[in-house]
């Protein structure tokens, strides 16, 4: 059902949605960009829409609200091991549509391959979403081509309008009576989206493991730093390893955390015995790329990558990850001549 | 020809070995200004000039080949670039009113260049504003980071961009950058400590190459911008030297009142015979002795709590 909200009541629904659940939006973190006066734009827990950034695409994904940087799983001492607390509200989360055709990824990952990863449920319950229409694409967004500008898994959208209100549509029964009681008129709405981006991809649909043995992976091995960055920033990245460290004072006593990993980042592949593969940062680039438009699909069905171009935002060495996917069509042609040959 | 050569050069001309012409110097505070100066630069240097412009080692512009007698249109001309720079001037249409204290230098600083801590010409004119116009000798530099492009340390005063990082350990993934970076790139102020970087606080040096390598935000800068001061460099015939280190973690309020403080302290101790009334601050800080400098410098000077003061300092460097 649609509405309008002014910002006042739409302040007045975030509040009584804080009285059960935590919520997250993108929005801006001042002075927290890597280079001096810059700002950060990523999730965090808000209060009000004034700090929420929509008219802009956020750095960091909301995947670190569900799938943490870094994650406590115990705390051990010698002979007991305790949990921390489980999150006592639930989450509602602004997300534009990449993001929502994100979050099925990680919940195939987490939850459904093989038995469901207990962290992740336990933040994944009670999720609730907002969808952030997008009435403009970003730089580097190719979300037509992934075929995700579009979604229909929200409780409530929202897309500004001129005078500084917002249209909603809300999908959730709890919330259509919440925003009648707070006097919200209703209104035809449906969520914004694009439906065209300046960057399209063109995934080969013959593409195959062959294509690893095209040499356009070694034009990575100069350019890309093995920063991870465009790892961290994915919605759909998920990697994590583990960590026990001891506290220092007492060596017995410590806890268990895992932490986000990155396939591009040096110790990723290291192995017992000193093993270590993919030493090139080509070879990385090979992996994660073929990963994300290749294996994932073998294995699901569907597309890993949702392009929303994160990778190619904050990317300090200017490396397109759509661009090298445009690059496959070629790459496989190479190695079909190569074997002609 | 009858020229009073101390007032030429007090307004910013020189005497050049061509006798009768002078150049024009135009001071550039930090550096940096619109590109539409150029073209009124061009036209002193074609009109009244020899038609061509030196760019000077302290980032003004140097304008030679001008007859004595033409002095007065330059500097008719050369109102719109004073007006337009934000220079300190006395009287409108008179060029400028003194010449001792030099051009501020600044690197591009963090408008553009991303080591930059801070915004290096803006600093610069905010001490210009303080300090100009001023007859004594003083030099004053600007870099945006320790990588110190500018060369601040042969400068009387040195101004060394810092920011204290900020560690945020639910960020941080353990990818080893800000160690790895630091130990190439840096002084080695941090180490590995539980999967997680330590930082040794007495041997950072505020460079930022931690927060510039860390790809998730787990390092951030501080809030407040900070500097290294450091003193009483100088080129020249007697004894060239390094800056030395005076105040690590300074901000920029106390900088610009160090400044101001020196000026009467050489007001108080310069050698009124010295040829031309110039003397290097150093060597007066010689004469005086450190202690009586610093006592001086910091009057009324509040310091952030974290600002390191070193004393005594002393200068080394060649001595003939």
């Amino acid at each position: 059902m649609g509405f309008y909200a002014d910002l006042e009541q739409m302040n007045r629904f975030l509040e009584k949605l804080r009285e059960d659940s935590r919520v997250f939006a993108p929005k801006c973190f001042h002075g927290e960009g890597r280079f001096s006066d810059t700002d950060c734009i990523r999730y965090g827990e808000i209060s009000c829409m004034e700090e929420v950034v929509l008219d802009q695409k956020s750095q960091y994904s909301f995947k670190e609200i569900l799938n943490p940087v870094s994650q406590t799983l115990f705390f051990f001492t010698e002979d007991q091991v305790k949990e921390p607390e489980i999150p006592a509200k639930g989450a509602v989360i602004f997300m534009r549509s990449c993001d929502i055709h994100s979050l099925k990824r990680l919940d195939d990952m987490y939850l459904k391959n093989g038995p469901a990863d207990y962290y992740y449920s336990r933040l994944r319950e009670n999720l609730k979403i907002i969808l952030i229409g997008c009435s403009q694409s970003f730089e580097n967004c190719f979300c037509v081509s992934m075929g995700t500008n579009r979604s229909e898994g929200y409780q409530l959208s929202i897309d500004r309008t001129e005078d500084g209100g917002y249209r909603m549509d809300c999908r959730d029964e709890s919330w259509e009576k919440l925003l009648e009681e707070l006097g919200c008129r209703r209104e035809q709405a449906e969520p914004s989206y694009v439906t065209e981006n300046t960057v399209k991809v063109h995934i080969p649909a013959e593409l195959d493991q062959t294509v690893a043995g095209s040499g356009m992976w070694t034009e990575y091995d100069s350019r890309c730093i093995n920063c991870g960055r465009c790892n961290f920033v994915c919605p759909t990245c998920t990697c994590f390893t583990m960590q026990d460290l001891f506290y220092s004072e007492n060596g017995k006593v410590g806890e268990r955390r895992r932490v986000w990993a990155s396939c591009m980042v040096d110790g990723f592949t290291d192995v017992a015995g000193g093993g270590s593969y993919r030493q090139k940062n080509g070879q990385r680039m090979r992996f994660k790329v073929l990963h994300k438009v290749l294996d994932y699909k073998q294995r699901n069905g569907y597309q890993m990558c949702v392009g929303c171009g994160r990778c190619d935002d904050i990317c300090p060495e200017y490396i397109s990850f759509s661009g090298c996917i445009n690059k496959l069509e070629n790459a496989m042609k190479e190695v079909a001549e190569n074997d002609e040959k | 020809m009858d020229m009073n050569t101390k007032k030429l050069k007090k307004n910013a001309f020189r005497v050049t070995k061509e006798r009768g012409l002078t150049a024009s110097r135009v001071r550039v505070p930090g550096g940096h200004l619109e590109a539409k100066y150029l073209s009124r630069l061009q036209e002193i240097a074609e009109r009244y000039g020899n038609g061509t412009i030196h760019i000077t080692n302290r980032q003004g512009f140097e304008i030679p080949g001008i007859p004595f007698e033409k002095v007065p249109e330059v500097n008719r001309l050369l109102q719109e670039l004073i007006d337009g720079l934000e220079i300190n001037q006395e009287t409108e249409g008179e060029g400028y009113p003194a010449s001792g204290t030099r051009n501020i230098i600044a690197c591009i600083g963090n408008r553009v260049c991303p080591y930059g801590c801070y915004d290096t010409t803006g600093f610069a004119k905010r001490i210009e504003k303080a300090v100009f116009p001023n007859d004594l000798h003083f030099k004053i530099a600007l870099t945006g980071c320790p990588n110190d492009c500018a060369k601040v340390r042969m400068h009387d005063f040195g101004i060394m961009g810092m920011t204290l990082p900020q560690f945020h350990p639910e960020r941080c993934v353990s990818c080893g950058a800000c160690v790895k970076s630091c130990a190439r790139k840096s002084v080695e102020a941090l180490k590995t400590v539980n999967y997680r970087p330590q930082r040794n606080e007495e041997k950072c040096i505020g460079c930022g190459e931690c927060v510039l390598s860390c790809p998730n935000g787990a390092w951030t800068r501080s809030e407040k911008k900070y500097y290294r001061l450091t003193l009483l460099g100088r080129t020249g015939k007697k004894n060239p030297r390094l800056g030395q280190d005076f105040i690590k973690w300074a901000d920029e309020e106390s900088i610009i009142k160090i400044i101001l403080n020196t000026y009467d302290y050489v007001e108080q101790y310069i050698d009124r015979t010295a040829p031309g009334g110039k003397e290097h601050i150093g060597y007066i800080v010689d004469r005086t002795g450190f202690e009586e400098f610093k006592r001086w410098a910091l009057k009324d000077v509040e310091l952030p709590e974290i600002a390191e003061v070193y004393s005594p300092v002393y200068w080394g460097g060649v001595k003939y």
